[in-house]
């Protein structure tokens, strides 16, 4: 047993109904209990679909447990072939229903349906939603190719189009940004002269799946839902995988010569295509550098962000970290280039104390470190599912290729505040317009409650965990009154920082000096 | 207004509606979906659902998504080495409730929450909390029931968490012999909504009362045979049995939902405990009064409008009841997850006519009937509304009618406010 108070990742079946959500023409027949079918808002409240996802849930009571299940899963399956004629109908069960194995998958593929059955294995008890997405992606693939596989040694058969061409995998329903990577990376490509064959899974048919031999290779953009289903592509179909993911600047045009190099053709990338490069050394941007981020999501977008942030904005990256224990290895491969240790919790209190611990200036990460990143008064920005709705915006807003780049500059920087009006915020803070409460100019009044709940002066809550004495230190009227001189938005940090070297130095009272020691040794 | 009621009465009884069982696929929350207002109503308490990571998720999902700083339920994820046997589930339950009860010393009632998987495997949480409460005994109450939706069906969460407080309620606590109160209010109510009902009863001199669930784990009421008892929800079917089993009464009332609801409702109280006529109507004209008035407005918004209840929370009768005689809207189809006729016994009294209802409700079925229907407004679960809203039908999420204060004279406008707002919106939008 886990105690678990929160979860990043729903359970695997979660995953399998994203897929049959992803697509069209695709089913899920679901051996579930009523309340299983709560998965239906995460679709239509969070990600705002206007259809429900296409799933039907047997709906077993206890009163059915005593009777035949089996029965139950038979009669739902033909109904809702009956009812929403799907191309391939797609058979899982979740967590409960794998209690008591009847084996709706055997059951729907023996019951003579007109309609291909994929059966799907969630395993619910020790896998989560990504895993289940992956899995139910690849069965699909597998599923409707397998009878396809060329002989082992026979030759590949000639390209159909003159026009070299890559399969988009991975993109998804209740994935980040999706909808809008999918555009962006499809018109990198057409820029290429590269066509893109199939999207999958989403808005992908099972004829479009069929279709997938014909590219010359896999584009694997998200490797939790596609890499599985590059791997067996490519095993069988010897399509080789891209395995670039082109978020950023610098991986988007790793991007772009990986795609040149594996279908052989000429390009240059566009040196002048995102206006990061030219923001981030614009002279505003200077303040940006240096400052404390830590960085926690799913393995892409993190692996991804950190690298942005310490390459591409010039941050010092001081913690990053995900949930995905699947994934984690190249979480820890990057962390380790920067010099840090992975976290690796789906705990997210844990993430919670390592971020009041290193006190960043800005948090990368799900709606979870978002929520933590208000306690705690930080800046953040939103950079991986779990996401929520405000996360799946009206306007287009791509994380991947050079508008992707433009976009995440925009997010992560705002949060902050601008370069000028940091400095003259130093300047006029004692005029009486610009008190402790006020506000950026840029940020809307939500940051009124945050900056109130900012942990700037009267923080003793959060202290404590790090100096372990703050209790005991006092503060001498001259070294507040010096305290209360430094700018409001560093002034939490100041005095955490003194109130620490206090503590590891035996000092008890401190004094103006103090603080100005404390000052000189963190500035390193 | 009270020979009004009565006349319907006489009417009611000869048309006797008919009400159609209909099984098949559901799409309404289970019973743990009540631990979300349980919880936040009982605040010394925690709610532990022993469960799967669906079940944590479904919580968190229906929670509105990670409000709190640290949550007062979990879940405890069974996992393979516990199914397999390699793990004994009491002893790591143990283990569980030990981890949590040391990081939250305050917490003094323990729920341990009954979930589909557990029920499947019949892990016995009753025998887990007898155990844990010898050996936490003094500190923390320990509390089992089951909110499964193999056996539940979204508010019957609370009825099943409410008759095990009853039944537990029966052993005195402590030794002390608690008295019993003279009028339970069995249902969680917002606190402003208590409060009120609160004045008022202490206006019409019924007292002492209390309410059930109590905002603490140690306040929870013992009925006696002295004891009445007034239903402030309608799903309460077990936690009225359980009440019922110990002395007390409970009173045949409609559920105080708009200005004729809440007062017929006091009245059942007031005639119980012989107030007389004038007292009544001295204490409920002034704030009748405003609740007409403020339904009023909302009723100019609403006649003549069409409305379709898909199956949700139980308060699908009440609702249209209040919607039909207070509102003047044309109820057109009514489907709850659940009719207890005994208990809706005075609803159906006071509705008269109305539409035959039907039970349970298949997810199919009851969408091609609405669309067949074409109401101006569906009150449906959140997982349907938008793709009806994409359909061009008007849509009420009926989860803000269990989270929003909707009982009581001075929240009847509110209440009619919720189902004229989405109408008053689709006729403003140009795009």
């Amino acid at each position: 047993m886990e105690l678990s108070l929160w979860t990043y990742e729903g359970p695997p079946h979660v995953g399998a109904i994203r897929i049959a959500n992803s697509m069209r023409g695709v089913h899920l027949l679901l051996h579930a209990p009523q309340g299983d079918s709560y998965a239906d808002l995460l679709f239509t409240m969070i990600e705002r679909d206007n259809h429900r996802p296409p799933v039907t849930y047997t709906t077993f009571q206890a009163r059915d447990l005593g009777s035949d299940t089996a029965e139950l899963v038979l009669r739902s399956i033909h109904a809702a072939v009956e009812k929403h004629k799907p191309q391939v109908l797609l058979v899982g069960d979740s967590c409960t229903a794998e209690l008591i194995q009847d084996q709706p998958g055997s059951l729907a593929s023996s019951s003579g349906l007109s309609v291909p059955v994929v059966p799907v294995e969630m395993l619910a008890y020790s896998r989560k939603e990504n895993w289940g997405a992956g899995e139910t992606f690849y069965s699909l693939v597998r599923g409707l190719l397998q009878n396809r596989v060329p002989a082992p040694g026979s030759e590949a058969p000639p390209r159909t189009n003159e026009q070299p061409s890559v399969n988009l995998l991975g993109p998804s329903s209740l994935g980040f940004r999706c909808r809008d990577d999918v555009r962006e990376v499809t018109q990198l490509l057409n820029d290429m002269g590269v066509r893109v064959n199939v999207c999958a899974p989403l808005n992908a048919s099972p004829h479009d799946l069929l279709r997938l031999p014909e590219a010359d290779a896999n584009v694997c953009l998200y490797p939790e839902i596609a890499g599985p289903a590059c791997d067996w592509l490519h095993r069988n179909f010897k399509q080789p995988t891209i395995k670039t993911v082109p978020i950023g600047v610098g991986a988007t045009r790793e991007f772009v010569a990986e795609v040149a190099k594996t279908l052989g053709i000429d390009h240059t990338p566009d040196s002048e295509a995102s206006r990061l490069p030219w923001y981030s050394r614009s002279v505003d941007s200077t303040y940006l550098t240096g400052k404390r981020v830590f960085v926690f999501g799913d393995a892409t977008h993190t692996v991804a962000a950190a690298r942005i942030a310490h390459e591409e904005l010039a941050f010092e990256v001081v913690g990053m970290g995900t949930y995905s224990r699947e994934q984690a290895r190249s979480v820890r491969e990057a962390a380790k280039e920067l010099g840090l240790e992975a976290l690796i919790s789906d705990d997210y209190l844990e993430v919670e104390r390592v971020i009041s611990e290193l006190q960043p200036e800005l948090v990368l990460g799900t709606q979870m470190e978002r929520h933590i990143a208000k306690r705690l008064g930080v800046p953040c920005a939103v950079i991986s599912t779990p996401a929520h709705v405000q996360d799946y915006p009206a306007r287009y807003s791509p994380q991947m290729g050079y508008e992707g780049a433009n976009v995440i500059f925009d997010s992560w920087v705002h949060p902050l505040m601008m370069g000028l009006e940091e400095h003259l915020l130093a300047m006029f803070r004692d005029d009486f317009e610009f008190n402790d409460g006020a506000q950026p100019s840029h940020l809307a009044a939500e940051g009124v409650s945050t900056r109130s709940e900012a942990p700037a002066v009267n923080d003793a809550s959060h202290g404590e965990d790090d100096t372990g004495a703050s209790a005991e230190l006092t503060w001498d009227l001259n070294a507040e009154r010096e305290l209360r001189k430094i700018p409001f938005f560093v002034r939490g940090k100041a005095k955490r920082n003194t109130e620490r070297f206090a503590a590891d130095n035996g000092v008890n009272v401190i004094k103006v000096d103090t603080l100005y020691e404390a000052k000189a040794h963190y500035s390193r | 207004m009270t020979e009004a009621v009565l006349a319907t009465d006489n009417r009611a009884a000869s048309t006797a509606p008919a009400i159609t069982v209909e099984r098949g696929q559901r799409a309404v929350f289970c019973g743990l979906t009540s631990i979300v207002w349980l919880h936040r109503k009982i605040q010394d308490a925690f709610f532990l659902v022993v469960g799967s990571r669906t079940c944590a998720h479904l919580l968190q999902s229906a929670a509105g998504v990670m409000i709190f700083a640290e949550p007062r339920f979990a879940t405890a994820i069974l996992q393979d080495r516990d199914l397999a046997g390699m793990a004994d589930c009491h002893e790591e339950l143990d283990r569980v409730v030990e981890e949590l009860l040391s990081r939250r010393p305050e917490i003094k009632t323990l729920f341990l929450v009954g979930s589909c998987p557990s029920e499947v495997i019949k892990l016995d949480l009753n025998n887990a909390a007898s155990r844990l409460q010898s050996r936490h005994s003094g500190r923390v109450r320990m509390v089992a029931y089951s909110g499964s939706g193999i056996e539940t069906t979204f508010t019957q969460g609370e009825d099943k968490c409410l008759t095990e407080l009853v039944e537990s309620a029966r052993a005195p606590v402590n030794g002390s012999q608690k008295e019993s109160p003279a009028l339970i209010i069995a249902g969680t109510l917002s606190d402003i909504v208590e409060d009120q009902f609160q004045r008022l009863f202490d206006e019409l001199g019924i007292g002492p009362i209390a309410f059930l669930p109590a905002r603490s784990g140690d306040a929870m009421p013992r009925a006696g045979s002295n004891t009445r008892v007034l239903l402030a929800q309608p799903y309460l079917t077990e936690t009225a049995q359980a009440l019922r089993g110990q002395g007390a009464k409970v009173l045949n009332a409609p559920f105080p939902l708009g200005a004729e609801g809440s007062l017929l409702w006091l009245k059942a109280a007031a005639d119980e405990f012989g107030v007389s006529d004038e007292r009544f109507e001295e204490v409920t004209a002034a704030p009748l009064a405003r609740a007409r008035q403020a339904v009023g407005y909302q009723r100019e918004k609403l006649r003549g409008k069409r409305i379709a209840f898909l199956p949700d929370s139980q308060l699908e009768l009440s609702l249209a009841r209040f919607l039909a005689r207070e509102c003047d809207m044309n109820v057109e189809s009514i489907t709850t997850p659940f009719h207890d006729p005994q208990i809706m016994a005075s609803e159906l009294a006071l509705f008269g006519e109305h539409p035959d209802m039907i039970e349970g409700g298949d997810l199919e079925s009851r969408l091609d009937h609405v669309r067949a229907l074409r109401p101006d407004l569906t009150v449906c679960g959140m997982g349907i509304a938008n793709p009806l809203e994409a359909e061009g039908l008007r849509s009420k999420w009926s989860i803000e009618l269990i989270f929003s204060p909707i009982q009581g004279f001075d929240q009847a406008g509110d209440l009619a406010g919720l189902f004229s707002r989405p109408l008053a919106r689709a006729a403003q939008l140009e795009v």
